[in-house]
């Protein structure tokens, strides 16, 4: 299956990308499936920057996850990533896929990175995938269209790719009405995988599934992973998901990166207070019953202007250096991270 | 042993050729909270709203306090009266109210209806005061609230009833984790208040752990384990019950082998 | 981003100038409006009163828009035309509107076999064109303006209930009408106060675009010289009397009419697509 892989015809339409196997022993010269730097997303009527100085790096064969809650930003970083920006958007900063800034590139190579470098898979697979067109064209239809690869190429490798997945080659002429939840999201996964793409945007991809589906397509994204050698960005809202499955976490709040790092260490002694505060909030298995420590408050309003730490309003232990200036980036962006293991919040 | 407020009997629901409620049969005592947990197509929301009265089940019944509620509600005093035994907040918070009427004319209406000639103010503040939400929040209409304050009003409006019984459908799935928290809390703190008897149906075994005193787990229509909810999670007797376990996402987790002990069952 | 988005109302409303053609739109509907509800008191002669000997005269400072065949002004023939023009397309909108709901609310909350009865009737309905139907009565009943009202609002009357049945199915689904059913109210106190309230926007945006459609069907029918009796001024009725005008090379007296009845269908239609849409907009 793998052979194929770098002498692929789009590598002509790709001068950025690499050919050679051997780059990826040096990761000096490695080239980073996803980088974006101090990516700044501005929307019309919005008192502040949606997205406020974003860093985050993603390389070949890793697994990154984004987690925050809704109006975090966590989603329209990955859409980011694609080029997808909201209308009106005026983005600063660099986001670089393959070493090529999406944010300058013309419609047509914005068009050939989307069928080729970087793929995106959806929370709902049903709201994705058009119910009316079978299986097998939803497959082959982005490489058909850009003349990436032959119809009968396409088709070959569709089935491949589901067979990957884990389902029959039959399930091509199937219509997606026809399939299970957990199914679809494996469609999605393998369309995704059609045009051998550097880096995998994956949005929530589990949260509309079953827990036990849940863990099949991790399982399944894991393999993928490292058989193909593609960067995921993996962005939910579980902070338990996401340190169970990846490399590296980045903690998104408003709009700000507020923590970073190893996904272990960050679960165990989270130092920014929202982390720690985030996991004292989630209801675990192996927490007792009885209250939850709730934050206090909401997210601040995208109407207001914002002075200071973004969470101030909201941290327990927020002073008046909190308030009136914002934390530098960095693993973690406080003024008094937290020492100490999580048990004591 | 503490009355049942609930009680359910062989319920059986059948769509076509599939079985959606096969024999469920549980009870919930006063003041209780008992979990119904399952994935997609488990029957626990078939369940759930035969229950509420918003299906009709093709066997077995349920009884509130020991009044039997099966078939269709027959009359004004009827359906009143049934209103008045359960109620049911669920999983949308943005589709579950009108989007036209205002918070205060939400509850007005029920109180208008359940308990005409009362001091109607006074209770929709009391209300709004169990819940949380100030008296800014009545005038506004729920484009206007976040997910977290629409769940509020939506308990609010069960609760304007007095039910004996709440079925909570996913009730908190749709929130913020630092939402779900809060209203998690609330739920606790309304049940201690009012005694007021919950039905959670859910996937999430942590909202399990956290809510309820005893727990039934269902599969493909079917009750395959139940007990009290730290015996159940502790010391889960079936397989499937242990696989839902192990599909809790945490440090240290295989999904591979969760894979495959999802295909074995 | 979109569910940040939804909680934030104010920010994604998109703030752009009103379209000068929607403006223009609007104020000639308030004009047609106005000149009809006006007429006797603006109207500068008596639009009855005829006058053989000036028959087909062009603008003068007596007649501003000059007088059709028989003498009579033309101006105020179309000022108290508007009258005419617009009561009979507000029959029709307005009583196949309620009939429309109607049959469309029972058909969409009840389902069942009344729906299957209400929606093959509707159907059959529809394969008659309503001209047609119009024609058909009209030569039965003879002429008038009730009788082709009438004919034409049941000719419509599917359009509205077909569109009502849809949103009625679509809101049935929607959670808080469940809610309403456990909270005990009845079907009926749902049905008028939730759902009814929750649809009208939409409803009521199709029936403003239907009114253009009716002026047309009926300024047809009056063209076909069924329709309003002869003496009554219509637009429709003075486009039918204007042939022999255009014939000896005098048109202003049956161009007028035929102007003023497309730009008064068209700015309904403008008015009402734009009011369609920013209802469509709005609903969550």
């Amino acid at each position: 299956m793998n052979p194929g892989k770098h002498t692929n015809p789009e590598d002509s339409m790709n001068p950025g990308k690499h050919t050679n196997p051997e780059d990826s022993v040096n990761p000096g010269e490695r080239v980073h499936a996803l980088d974006v730097r101090g990516l700044r997303l501005h929307l019309p009527g919005a008192a502040r920057p949606v997205l406020d100085g974003v860093d985050l790096t993603v390389a070949p064969g890793e697994t990154v996850a984004l987690v925050g809650e809704s109006g975090s930003g966590k989603t329209l970083t990955s859409r980011t990533a694609l080029g997808l920006l909201p209308t009106g958007a005026t983005a600063e900063g660099s986001v670089l896929v393959d070493g090529e800034d999406v944010l300058t590139m013309g419609p047509d190579r914005l068009r050939a990175l989307r069928t080729g470098r970087a793929a995106m898979i959806f929370q709902d697979p049903r709201a994705a995938i058009n119910p009316l067109r079978r299986v097998g064209d939803f497959l082959t239809e982005g490489v058909r269209r850009t003349g990436v690869m032959t119809a009968a190429d396409a088709g070959r490798r569709a089935a491949e790719l589901l067979d990957a997945v884990g389902l029959g080659p039959e399930l091509l002429r199937s219509y997606p009405g026809q399939l299970s939840g957990g199914m679809l999201q494996r469609v999605m996964i393998a369309a995704a995988l059609m045009g051998d793409p550097v880096l995998l945007l994956a949005d929530e991809p589990t949260t509309a599934l079953d827990v036990t589906s849940q863990a099949e397509v991790v399982a399944l994204l894991d393999q993928l992973r490292e058989r193909f050698g593609t960067g995921l960005l993996f962005v939910t809202h579980d902070l338990g998901l996401a340190a169970a499955i990846s490399d590296r976490v980045h903690v998104m709040y408003a709009g700000r990166i507020v923590e970073h790092g190893p996904a272990e260490a960050l679960f165990e002694r989270p130092r920014h207070p929202y982390t720690a505060a985030l996991l004292a909030a989630t209801p675990r298995l192996d927490s007792g019953p009885g209250r939850l420590s709730a934050i206090d408050g909401q997210p601040p309003d995208l109407r207001q202007e914002l002075t200071g730490c973004a969470f101030a309003a909201r941290c327990r232990y927020a002073t008046d250096l909190c308030r009136e200036a914002a934390p530098a980036p960095g693993p973690v962006a406080c003024h008094h991270p937290l020492e100490g293991s999580r048990a004591d919040d | 042993m503490t009355e049942a407020v609930l009680q359910v009997n062989g319920l059986c629901r059948t769509f076509g050729s599939v079985r959606a409620v096969d024999e469920v049969s549980f009870t919930l005592p006063a003041g209780g909270s008992l979990g119904i947990v399952g994935e997609s197509g488990s029957g626990k929301t078939t369940t759930a709203r035969i229950i509420v009265g918003l299906e009709q089940a093709d066997a077995g019944e349920v009884s509130v306090r020991g009044r039997a509620r099966t078939g269709r509600a027959r009359g004004r005093a009827e359906r009143l009266a049934r209103a008045r035994e359960v109620q049911m907040v669920f999983q949308d918070p943005f589709l579950s109210l009108d989007p036209r009427t205002s918070v205060e004319a939400v509850l007005r209406e029920t109180l208008r209806l359940h308990f005409p000639g009362t001091d109607h103010a006074a209770r929709i503040r009391e209300l709004l005061d169990q819940v949380g939400l100030g008296t800014r929040a009545s005038e506004a209409l729920p484009r206007q609230l976040s997910g977290g304050q629409r769940q509020r009003v939506a308990i609010a409006r069960a609760l304007a009833v007095q039910p004996d019984v709440l079925v909570l459908d996913e009730a908190v799935a749709a929130l913020d984790v630092s939402v779900q928290a809060q209203v998690l809390n609330l739920l606790a703190d309304i049940r201690e208040r009012t005694g007021v008897g919950y039905l959670f149906i859910t996937h999430d075994l942590g909202v399990v752990r956290c809510v309820t005193d005893d727990v039934i787990v269902m599969r493909h229509g079917r009750i395959v384990e139940s007990g009290p909810t730290s015996d159940v999670l502790d010391s889960p007797r079936h397989a499937y019950t242990r696989l839902l376990l192990e599909s809790v996402p945490r440090p240290g987790w295989d999904p591979d082998r969760i894979a495959a002990a999802r295909r074995a069952l | 981003m979109s569910v940040a988005l939804t909680r934030r109302p104010g920010l994604g409303r998109l703030k752009a100038a009103r379209a000068p053609l929607h403006l223009a739109c609007l104020g000639i509907v308030a004009l047609v409006v106005l000149a009809a509800l006006l007429a006797p008191w603006v109207a500068p002669a008596d639009p009855n009163a005829v006058d053989l000997g000036n028959a087909l005269a062009g603008p003068s400072p007596d007649h501003l828009l000059g007088v059709d065949a028989a003498g009579r002004d033309t101006l105020s023939r179309l000022l108290l035309g508007a009258r005419t023009s617009l009561l009979g397309p507000l029959g029709v909108v307005a009583f196949s509107t309620v009939a429309g709901v109607v049959v469309g609310l029972v058909a969409g909350w009840r389902g069942g076999w009344i729906d299957s009865v209400l929606s093959r009737s509707t159907e059959l309905v529809f394969a008659f064109p309503g001209m047609l139907l119009a024609i058909l009565i009209v030569s039965v009943y003879g002429e008038g303006l009730i009788a082709p009202v009438l004919a034409l609002a049941i000719a419509y009357l599917p359009y509205v209930s077909r569109l009502t049945r849809s949103l009625v199915l679509a809101e049935r689904m929607r959670p808080y009408v469940s809610a309403y059913r456990v909270q005990g109210h009845s079907a009926a106190q749902i049905c008028l106060r939730h759902v009814l309230p929750n649809i009208a926007p939409i409803v009521l945006a199709q029936s403003t675009i239907n009114f253009g459609y009716a002026l047309m069907d009926l300024a047809g029918l009056s063209f076909l010289g069924l329709g309003v009796p002869a003496l009554t001024p219509d637009w429709g009725r003075m486009v039918f009397d204007g042939q022999t005008a255009i014939q000896h090379g005098y048109p202003l007296s049956a161009i007028l009419p035929c102007v003023l009845i497309v730009l008064t269908v068209v700015a309904f239609n403008v008015v009402g697509e734009r009011w369609a849409d920013r209802v469509a907009r709005r609903t969550p």
